[in-house]
């Protein structure tokens, strides 16, 4: 298949183009799921991740 | 090839500068704190976090150092790329990046090491895992650090130390003049750009060679002209997977292939410290299920498209690389045109010299060229080979080739002394260094614009993903070692460790310098780009791996078991380097020889093999023979009231 005798290696090249394209799927159908209200520990880590930052 | 650059090039590379300072700016003066993206409700478009995180998780390791291998080893490296897309985003990103990002917020943890130590609440977890980051991530910085230098020594015809010299002052500049705060925006253009280079070329490449069929066809075609060295230890062409078993030498490369290049990369690739950190930065799962399509695609056309081309650059040196003289000492394949060559040069008056090659006893070769041997009825014969007086050997300089279709040969008639003309693959043209053959035939095939500009993207790709190695590893000394042993010895506290990060940043980048510099001196079938980073990326899954997954998705992992668990990873690993792997082994020194020399293939065999399972095996033993951890911290680490709930 696609010039390359080896089934495991056609096999390697088919399966790279289907999980990039499970992936494309996946964020389609998840686009807008997992929203989540940010909470006192968030804004906590934020602030301390910015003082760190800012300090290096 | 970049000696003479024309006005064009030059307009070209100063708009490409332009672009992405104007884009740095602006992604500077917009959006800049992590307070910005996750409280105060900035939005950074997802394409832009994919390309950004990307463009940093890519580097020249890589598109240099696996391309290349790709080019020695063949497309079995394709299932590299397949765990980098099903592993390394599809399931870290899916299964891995909530949770730590979850318990990451909740414990107020901002390092992979105190992530560990928090939900163990252990400080000797901490400072075990940033010892082991800050010694190791130096290995993995020197594999980008080289990536970036031979394609530098290669455009632009310097000498490998001078380049690793220029480069390494450049990063250093980088790094600790503003390098450490990453700015997305740039990051994602040079995401954009070496999306679109890496497009272009795989185009180009599949057109030069005749389309996708005929491409992987002709390649196919060219396994009898591998050299010798690959074929015993099991290469069986660029389109074919290395011959499997287990016992004889000739299985060498399937174990090589297989357990260190893909697995070791593959797996390593959850466990990466600077990678783990980067789901603490997203707002939400929402972020990081839009990332994902992205950043499947982007690596697809990242080590998909270095990988595909590294194997077909060999074709394509066979079709339009450059044109070798020589006589013909074999004909391999009468009907391909595939010949064995013993280089010539001409000389005045029409006459022609064999080039000779001298390897001195000290290892460094040097080429001249000798008058041809003949026999009494004046016909060539091959160079014998033979020792000098100083113990120099003396060979012919052989090369396998295609012969050319239009002109197979340069002096007229059938004679037995003809001097004939053909094109060799890409091992042979980049002198067998595999690190050699993507820049080798970048700056070969493509235009000097888009080499210079490719050259210029990767090298600032390779800044941000050493910026954030190094970073890492002045985090783990200075937070998660020393803050960690001695909180209140420090004196002047935060502004000491400050202190402590920058050195440590010194230090790990002197000393990727240094690897950089000895290892080029090391000669070995898998070069040093792609091993020292399956080294880190397998000492990374055997250590961290059972104990960081086991720890955000249980509740049943102990604090001693985590420990355990990473001490047997790390040790066996460190065992099976020093004492088993080669060439590792023989490179530390301990032993002259493998300890496993007289059994063939065992050291071949990644220690991720032997060390990942009993990691994980020792995680699952001393968990279910200790103490449940206090359901309280539980309840907090896993935001949950329920102490079964996670379980």
């Amino acid at each position: 298949m696609l010039g390359i005798p080896d089934p495991w290696v056609w096999l390697a090249y088919i399966l790279c183009l289907l999980s990039a394209l499970a992936c494309v799927v996946y964020s389609w159908r998840h686009w807008n799921r997992g929203d989540e209200t940010v909470q006192p520990d968030d804004v906590r880590w934020a602030k301390q991740e910015d003082q760190l930052e800012e300090k290096l | 090839m970049f000696a003479q650059v024309a006005l064009i090039d030059i307009l070209v590379v100063l708009l490409y500068l332009f672009v992405t300072g104007y884009l740095g700016w602006l992604g500077y003066r917009g959006t800049k704190t992590t307070t910005d993206y996750l409280v105060a409700g900035r939005k950074a478009h997802p394409f832009i976090m994919s390309l950004s995180y990307g463009a940093t998780f890519i580097s020249t390791s890589a598109i240099v150092g696996f391309g290349g291998a790709a080019g020695l080893f063949g497309m079995s490296l394709l299932w590299l790329t397949f765990c980098n897309i099903f592993v390394g985003i599809f399931i870290a990103f899916i299964f891995l990046g909530e949770p730590t990002r979850q318990m990451g917020h909740r414990l107020d943890a901002h390092t992979f090491p105190e992530l560990l130590g928090r939900r163990y609440q252990s400080r000797v977890v901490q400072v075990f895992a940033g010892a082991v980051i800050a010694l190791f991530m130096p290995l993995y910085g020197a594999a980008v650090l080289i990536g970036g230098t031979e394609f530098i020594a290669t455009a632009f015809h310097i000498e490998y130390n001078t380049a690793l010299l220029l480069f390494a002052t450049i990063v250093a500049a980088y790094v600790f003049f503003g390098g450490l705060k990453g700015v997305m925006y740039t990051d994602a253009l040079q995401g954009v750009i070496m999306f679109v280079g890496m497009f272009v070329l795989l185009i180009y490449t599949y057109v030069s060679v005749g389309g996708v069929v005929e491409g992987h066809r002709t390649l196919t075609d060219l396994k009898d002209l591998l050299p010798g060295t690959l074929t015993s230890i099991g290469h069986r062409g660029w389109t074919s997977m290395p011959e499997f078993g287990f016992g004889d030498p000739k299985y060498n490369l399937w174990w090589i292939v297989v357990s260190t290049i893909v697995m070791g990369v593959g797996i390593g690739v959850l466990a990466q410290p600077q990678l783990a950190v980067r789901f603490m930065t997203v707002k939400s799962k929402r972020e990081l299920n839009r990332a994902v399509g992205v950043g499947g695609v982007f690596i697809l056309a990242m080590t998909g498209v270095a990988f595909t081309t590294g194997a077909l650059s060999n074709a394509y040196f066979a079709i339009h690389g450059p044109l070798f003289q020589g006589r013909v000492i074999r004909t391999i394949d009468a009907d391909k045109g595939h010949v064995l060559l013993q280089l010539v040069r001409p000389a005045e008056g029409g006459a022609w010299l064999d080039l000779i090659k001298q390897t001195n006893p000290n290892g460094s070769t040097t080429n001249f060229t000798a008058a041809i041997p003949t026999n009494t009825e004046g016909q060539w014969l091959p160079v014998a080979k033979q020792t000098n007086a100083v113990g120099a050997i003396l060979e012919g300089t052989l090369l396998p080739a295609v012969l050319d279709a239009q002109q197979p040969y340069l002096t007229p008639g059938p004679g037995p002394n003809r001097v004939a003309q053909g094109r060799s693959i890409s091992v042979v043209v980049a002198k067998g260094v595999s690190d050699q053959i993507i820049p080798t035939y970048i700056t070969t095939a493509m235009p000097k614009w888009f080499g210079l500009i490719f050259l210029l993207t990767l090298l600032a790709a390779a800044m941000s993903t050493l910026s954030s190695q190094f970073h890492t590893v002045g985090t783990a000394v200075g937070r998660d070692v020393v803050e960690t042993i001695a909180p209140r010895r420090t004196t002047g506290g935060h502004d000491h460790t400050i202190s402590i990060v920058r050195v440590s940043i010194l230090v790990g980048l002197v000393l990727a310098v240094l690897i950089g510099y000895y290892a080029k001196k090391e000669a070995y079938v898998v070069s040093i780009i792609p091993r020292a980073t399956a080294i880190f990326f397998g000492l990374c899954a055997s250590t961290f791996l059972p104990a960081f997954v086991g720890g955000i998705m249980s509740r049943r992992v102990t604090p001693p078991a985590a420990l355990a668990s990473m001490l047997v990873g790390f040790l066996v690993t460190a065992l099976w380097l020093t004492f088993v792997k080669l060439p590792e082994c023989t490179t530390i020194g301990l032993v002259k020889a493998s300890v496993f020399a007289h059994a063939p293939n065992w050291p071949s065999v990644d220690p991720l093999f032997i060390g990942l399972p009993l990691s994980v095996l020792t995680l699952l033993v001393v968990s279910a023979f200790t103490r449940p951890t206090d359901s309280r911290h539980l309840d907090h680490c896993f935001g949950t009231r329920n102490p079964g709930a996670s379980a």
